[in-house]
């Protein structure tokens, strides 16, 4: 008896099809960004720093403009036709934001200046409930008590603890990195105990492009009764970021790096740990009532977002929430596994070239970092940008992990939605370009 | 902008064979000596320098650092021009220096001053790049008005 079998490369019927794969038409994103057409030293320009900050597409500059032009007012506080139209902006933007991260409602997300505020508003509320008397018992930290970090943390979520943990005599302890720029877990146990009040750490690697597989972790958070903040500053851009399916307390990240302005960032925050926590700044709007003697404070998200929020930041991010969106956070995260790939094998066959961390394209993002024949990053960096291709080259804010590698500085190419396999042939031409000026 | 105005023969023959490199004790006992640690915190590059004076003159700057070819090559043009200059006249070509590289090309260097410093002339017009062309020069002040304070000092 025979069985005829499908031809060789098509999965068998009920498996996923090739079909399937979610796709998108990157000529067709490329249209939509502007500077993707200008030259830098006369060559067309390559932009491979997009986790330094993304470009925006015309569909997010477009609904900032409309917004000044039609719609300004302040927030929260006007009666008038413009204010009112303001206010539901700019809290549609929240809620958008609470889709885009599956938050259970939009009184979760806190809008903040960048990730880096959005972690320092966790760290001082967290030092405020240690010093004042009734502060949440999950929130304070003293002597013996200790918080977690790790070794591939960007500067914005290592100096906030270190501080807190000066402030407050408790201990800042950290997860290494494995030779590959894993996380290495075979001090979980040990390192994430009883004392821990909180561990704090990146999705994705800003430097090292590692995603970090955080379902262990968590679990053993929960199971010490702390607190879990993740870093989601290079991931949310990148792919679909659940809150639910992380089950994270914290989650931080940044609008200009995903498609939107700088000036506006992101705390989600699980509805009832904001509740508890004291608040960062003081001043409009984060009040209840103010009298000479005392004030209290508004229910979260308005107690952390005194003053006059960034109004068109936020509907410019919620216009980069729509347009990620549309194309679907799958889709954007399949093309840039495609294109991880292919950059990777690109450099690996680039004569003295070392990257740090994960040497292929599984549990990584298109954040790539290497060295080239011990040239200085600077000087790469500048013969690349001669060619019109712009790099990150330095210590990318994350000095611990260089020190991990053995290494002062690094060159960065980090990818996004709209770069092509063209632009990584590009940047190893430009590669080549280095080799013949400092040989 | 054309690279070869900033990556000039000169530039890349410091960089590869760099003068006065290591870190050196004093050979001879007179004179004060100091010594500094100076950062670029932007990139991570860094420099220790050391700097020996007696009789009004630098006897000797010696330096280790890891950083990129500008910052390397301008501590090695810093170690030709100022060793056995006299101090003042080492602190004035440290001032037509950081003239010419904060000039963004407006200030036309003097060579008979700065001599091989004049190849930096270039790093005027790459903003990101003058950090790097001025750190051994900062550092080479900073210890050289360390050093003057300490022969000041009645012993």
């Amino acid at each position: 008896m025979t069985t005829t079998l499908p031809p060789l490369g098509t999965p068998p019927p009920g498996m996923p099809q090739y079909a399937d794969i979610p796709r998108l038409d990157v000529a067709k994103i490329r249209a939509d960004f502007p500077i993707l057409d200008r030259e830098v030293n006369g060559h067309r320009v390559v932009y491979l720093d997009s986790g330094n900050t993304s470009q925006k597409p015309r569909q997010v500059l477009d609904a900032m403009r409309e917004h000044f032009e039609r719609h300004n007012g302040n927030v929260a506080r006007s009666v008038h036709t413009l204010g009112t139209e303001a206010t539901a902006a700019y809290e549609g933007a929240r809620e958008k934001v609470a889709r885009f991260v599956n938050a259970g409602s939009s009184d979760e997300i806190v809008f903040t200046k960048n990730a880096t505020e959005s972690i320092n508003l966790v760290a001082h509320s967290m030092l405020a409930a240690s010093l004042d008397p009734p502060g949440d018992p999950r929130l304070k930290v003293g002597p013996g008590d200790e918080i977690v970090i790790t070794e591939m943390e960007h500067h914005s979520n290592i100096v906030p603890w270190q501080m807190l943990c000066e402030r407050t005599g408790a201990t800042l302890r950290w997860f290494g990195i494995t030779d590959h720029g894993r996380l290495n877990e075979s001090t979980l146990d040990e390192l994430v105990n009883p004392r821990t009040k909180l561990v704090s750490m990146v999705l994705v690697s800003n430097i090292l492009g590692t995603a970090n597989a955080t379902a262990r972790i968590t679990e053993r958070v929960r199971a010490v009764g702390a607190l879990l903040l993740l870093d989601a500053s290079q991931a949310a851009p990148h792919k679909p970021v659940d809150v639910v399916d992380l089950d994270a307390d914290f989650l931080a990240f940044t609008g200009h790096k995903m498609l939107g302005p700088t000036g506006i960032g992101v705390l989600y925050g699980r509805r009832e740990l904001l509740a508890a926590m004291p608040p960062f700044l003081g001043g409009g709007s984060m009040i209840e009532t103010v009298t000479m003697q005392k004030s209290t404070f508004a229910p979260p998200p308005a107690r952390f977002e005194a003053g006059t929020p960034p109004i068109a930041e936020a509907v410019g991010l919620g216009a980069a929430v729509d347009y990620l969106t549309a194309i679907g956070m799958d889709s954007v995260a399949w093309y840039e596994k495609q294109l991880t790939t292919y950059a990777l094998e690109a450099l690996h066959a680039v004569p003295d070239l070392r990257i740090f961390g994960p040497p292929t394209p599984v549990g990584r993002s298109g954040t790539i970092s290497f060295d080239l024949a011990g040239i200085h990053p600077h000087d790469v960096g500048q013969v690349l940008d001669a060619e019109g291709v712009q790099v990150r080259v330095g210590h990318h804010c994350a000095r611990p992990t260089c020190v991990r590698f053995g290494v002062a500085a690094m060159t960065r190419v980090s990818l996004y939605l709209y770069n092509t396999t063209d632009e990584i042939d590009a940047l190893v031409a430009a590669l080549a370009k280095v080799r013949k000026v400092f040989a | 902008m054309e690279l070869d105005q900033l990556y000039q023969d000169i530039i890349l023959d410091h960089y590869k064979k760099p003068r006065g490199r290591g870190l050196r004790d004093p050979t001879v006992a007179s004179g004060s000596v100091a010594q500094v640690r100076h950062v670029n915190p932007t990139c991570g590059d860094e420099i220790d320098l050391r700097v020996h004076l007696a009789d009004g003159k630098v006897v000797d700057v010696s330096y280790e650092g890891m950083g990129c070819s500008i910052s390397q090559a301008s501590a090695s043009v810093l170690y030709e021009l100022m060793v056995d200059r006299p101090v003042d006249q080492a602190l004035s070509t440290v001032d037509a220096f950081t003239e010419m590289i904060g000039s963004r090309g407006q200030v036309e260097p003097d060579e008979a001053i700065l001599e091989d410093g004049v190849a930096f002339a270039g790093v005027a017009k790459f903003p990101a790049r003058v950090k790097c062309a001025l750190l051994a020069w900062m550092a080479f002040k900073d210890a050289t008005v360390q050093a003057l304070a300490v022969e000041g000092t009645p012993s």
